[in-house]
């Protein structure tokens, strides 16, 4: 889809004649986010439509405890020091961002009074600032009120490198300044079509300044805020012990009318998957069950039981399990370290063999034998949920096909059945870390591969070494000494641009960046850079949205990884409890509007 | 007995010290990075890991870390945990009531089930009761523990749906609803470490017991016409105990040390389960403090055992 045809689409949008969501889902079929989709037309002048509220209750409180339970348990309760999504969501009980992304990643106003667009003037039209409406009714659990000193303190807290703030990403390219005592506008140094980044969703949850201005910078390790959480979310902080529990009880106080409905909440940690599930399914002694990493058919035993006290719940969001394929060359050693970017890979770098490869992917299995509900077989790069699946991109498993390009490229068949070339057999190592689902996922890409006549080593890696940056050790996948290697990418960010810029050639990960470079394939295209450098410069966001278009053709085209599965987030909640899960956002997003229908 | 305690103490110093390398040793060079979840996420800058390495003092040579690590230690500071911003002694107090709850109540009903049932049945050796009593000691320590916790999760909790499987430290009720609450749901983690700690145990007193009944002076007593149950609690059992009494010192420590696969199973939140998930985090802090303070204990236990035997023994002395 190239420019013009975004443009009719958008104006299209706007006359009426294709919905909001219709857009949304060509978008993201395309590989674009949809938060970003979403962006697109708000700076198109399509304002958004307010979500529907289905939040029932007529009351606060009332509800009793709400009772939750994490395999990882929230190690500590400062957002902007959050390690996982596990921090972030004990985080999240107590504080809240200006807005959050729902589940169409359409932006919901939090403690802002309305999300900024181009006719109520929040968004500048030169793209280059936004200014946010606070909410005037709110108070902090003490009791002070909440105003812009403490939007504007957290940026300056966050940006403070002595801080060590891992929210850093979103908010040290940005100035943000005071306008009344209501009103703050964020200030971009160039137009920035991916306005709503910093105080949005999870990087973006307020701390209260009154609280945290003794502790900027180096000190910020003793604020004993820190451990006591003092928010403006629906519930108070009660109590909170590291990796076990997290308490908290019905904010009185909160600013929107009827919230919460629960009088208690309740956060466990610990233990594992399986029997979290149990715990909400089979036995009904919690409510809800965070991050069901566990194989569908268990899931779906537990949810037919005959008294099941729960269900599972999967929403789309952003996660794909992928395999990637060495550019470099990880067997020989060039200027000291394997993998370098100055090498080729001997096999690879014929295309004929990541064109084969791309075909010896049986996803269905993968999906069907494997991860079930809980993992959807894809051919886009860009984490799609199914439905939402452009009829444009395709993948096909066919090993005749591979076969034959195999053939026709000069790859001959050995007495042995493994193809030879120029004196080099088609023998790859294909490494990943231990985890059940990917050992089984691994077995059945070797099998099609000997049918194909390439022999593969199976590899597996502990996954605290495998995923560690950790430079002295050759185990771990950014160092990448294998021929494939396949894990999970987090979709984190809703702008494509962190998540495009993992293939750029100057961010190949090499012993000279301490393999800390996010392109850890080593794939280099000059055209998807030049694109990517487009993309930074470009002003439009419509043409932007093209130029990021053409980037996921490229590297999944000429496979620098090969897409396998899509891996939509699963949790288990008890029947009567009613959830708005968003998979652009923790699942306690909106925790607010949690409810039990009785 | 003085010189003797100090001399002990002396020669704890060093032995202390050669662990506390040996364990900073280990833990350096063993693989995986605290940050690692923060260099995985695109989101954060490769900066921001690097800069909390040099924070945490991580890029310092290891002798270096070591160092500064003793020297807090001395000032008693245990040091500060990578994940989860805070000082380890912190976390360790946190955890250690519910530790020394149900870690320390499962040996009380290990030591329970041992004593009167090992006494019993080396009184008994052979009969019905000492047959059966045998059988089940044997089942119960080679049933590993992970094993009967789930089988007991899948009885109690599942098919009758009379207790429940997750332990909270913190029940949010008080009174005697806060006993019964807590008596549920400490049950079962506290039966299937009681009664596997009892199982070997049991067969410990049985044939300690066993040693004693058979010597001369215990046939003088019944030939002095004492009643049984003299002979064997006040001449029998109080020699046979000096072995089981340094067996269940040198066992105390474990219960400061919780445990790891028990606490996982019932998510008891003990030190046990502290330890294993900072393993998985590579909080080395976490994980230095918890195993240095377990050696520590370790060693202080060996000495008060061996403190206890001669207060038991008067024949052995203290040179």
């Amino acid at each position: 889809m190239n420019e013009n045809q975004l443009r009719d689409l958008i104006g299209a949008v706007k006359r009426g004649e294709v919905s909001r969501r219709a857009f949304v889902r060509r978008m993201v079929g395309l590989g674009l986010t949809a938060p970003f989709a979403n962006l697109l037309l708000s700076h198109s002048g399509v304002a958004a439509a307010p979500a529907p509220d289905t939040y029932k209750p007529t009351k606060a409180g009332g509800g009793g405890t709400l009772k939750t339970l994490f395999w990882q348990g929230p190690t500590l309760l400062n957002p902007h020091f959050a390690v996982g999504t596990k921090d972030q969501e004990g985080s999240r009980i107590f504080y809240e961002p200006l807005a959050a992304w729902g589940p169409e990643g359409d932006l919901v106003p939090m403690l802002a009074a309305e999300i900024p667009d181009l006719e109520n003037g929040g968004l500048a039209s030169d793209g280059k600032s936004v200014t946010w409406k606070l909410k005037k009714n709110v108070k902090w659990h003490d009791g002070k009120p909440f105003d812009a000193d403490d939007v504007v303190f957290n940026w300056q807290y966050v940006v403070d490198p002595a801080t060590a703030a891992t929210t850093v990403g979103s908010y040290k390219d940005v100035k943000v300044e005071k306008v009344d005592r209501f009103t703050v506008r964020v200030l971009f140094d160039k137009p920035n079509p991916f306005w709503a980044d910093a105080f949005v969703g999870a990087v973006g949850m307020i701390i209260p300044k009154h609280l945290f201005e003794n502790y900027v910078g180096a000190k910020s390790r003793e604020a004993p805020t820190n451990l006591k959480p003092v928010g403006t979310g629906p519930y108070r902080f009660v109590d909170f012990k590291p990796g076990d529990i997290v308490r908290g009880e019905r904010n009185p106080d909160y600013h929107e009318p009827n919230r919460p409905y629960f009088d208690h909440i309740e956060m466990k940690g610990g233990g594992d998957a399986v029997s979290a599930a149990r715990a909400v399914i089979q036995t009904g002694e919690y409510d809800y069950a965070w991050n069901m990493q566990v194989e569908d058919q268990i899931l779906a035993k537990l949810e037919s039981g005959p008294d099941a006290h729960g269900r599972i719940e999967i929403t789309d969001g952003g996660n794909i399990e992928h395999i990637q394929l060495n550019s470099a060359d990880p067997w020989t050693e060039v200027d000291g370290e394997r993998s370098s970017p100055k090498s080729q890979h001997p096999l690879f770098k014929d295309p004929a063999v990541r064109q084969a490869m791309k075909l010896l992917i049986d996803r269905a299995s993968v999906e069907k034998h494997i991860y079930g509900r809980t993992g959807l077989a894809t051919g886009n790069f860009l984490n799609n949920p199914k439905r939402y699946r452009s009829p444009n991109t395709h993948w096909e498993f066919n090993v005749d096909k591979a076969n034959k390009i195999l053939d026709e490229a000069g790859w001959k068949r050995g007495a042995d059945g493994i193809r030879e070339k120029d004196g080099k057999r088609l023998k790859l190592v294909f490494q990943t870390s231990i985890n059940a689902p990917r050992q089984k996922n691994q077995a059945i890409v070797k099998q099609a591969c000997q049918k194909a006549g390439i022999e593969m080593e199976l590899k597996s890696v502990t996954a605290s070494v495998f995923f560690s940056s950790d430079e002295a050790n050759p185990d771990t996948y950014r160092h990448f000494y294998a021929d494939m290697q396949m894990y999970t990418t987090t979709m984190t960010s809703p702008d494509p641009g962190y998540f495009m810029r993992q293939f750029v050639s100057w961010e190949i990960a090499s012993k000279a960046n301490k393999w800390q470079g996010r392109n850890v394939p080593r794939w280099n295209n000059p055209e998807y850079d030049a694109a990517f450098k487009a993309s930074e410069l470009e002003l439009d966001p419509v043409k932007r949205a093209a130029l990021f278009i053409k980037m996921n053709d490229l590297v999944v085209g000429d496979p620098g990884v090969i897409p396998d599965v899509y891996r939509p987030r699963v949790s288990a909640v008890s029947k009567t409890l009613r959830v708005p899960f968003s998979g652009w956002d923790n699942d306690f997003w909106n925790l607010r509007d949690w409810y039990r229908e009785t | 007995m003085g010189r003797y305690l100090l001399r002990r103490l002396a020669i704890a110093i060093p032995s202390i010290l050669g662990i506390s390398i040996v364990l900073f040793g280990v833990l350096a060079l063993a693989p995986g990075d605290p940050f690692s979840e923060l260099a995985s996420n695109p989101n954060v800058p490769p900066e921001v890991a690097l800069a909390l390495r040099a924070k945490f003092g991580l890029d310092d040579p290891l002798f270096v870390r070591y160092f500064h690590w003793l020297a807090a230690m001395l000032h008693g500071d245990w040091g500060f945990s990578f994940v989860s911003r805070m000082d380890v002694s912190t976390l360790i107090l946190q955890r250690l009531p519910t530790t020394l709850l149900v870690i320390g109540s499962s040996q009380l009903l290990a030591l329970a089930i041992a004593l009167p049932v090992g006494v019993l049945s080396a009184t008994r050796p052979y009969s019905v009761f000492d047959q059966v009593a045998n059988t089940l000691a044997f089942i119960g320590f080679s049933l590993p523990t992970f094993f009967t916790g789930l089988l007991l999760i899948l009885l109690f909790s599942i098919t009758l749906d009379w207790l429940p499987f997750v332990y909270r430290a913190d029940l949010g009720v008080t009174g005697w609803r806060w006993v019964w609450e807590e008596f549920r749901q400490a049950a079962m983690p506290v039966a299937v470490l009681g009664l596997f700690q009892g199982a070997s145990w049991t067969r410990y007193v049985r044939s300690a017991v066993l040693d004693v009944i058979r010597l001369d002076y215990v046939t003088t007593a019944r030939a002095k016409g004492l009643a049984e149950r003299v002979v064997v609690l006040k001449h029998v059992v109080r020699n046979a105990l000096t072995p089981v009494v340094t067996l269940v010192a040198l066992q105390m420590p474990a219960v400061f040390g919780g445990a790891i696969v028990t606490e996982q199973i019932f998510r008891v939140p003990g030190i046990g389960s502290l330890l294993i998930s900072s393993m998985l985090a590579n909080d080395t802090p976490v994980i230095m403090a918890v195993t240095f303070v377990f050696a520590c204990l370790v060693i202080l236990f060996n000495l008060i055992a061996d403190l206890l035997y001669g207060w038991l023994d008067p024949r052995i002395a203290y040179r």
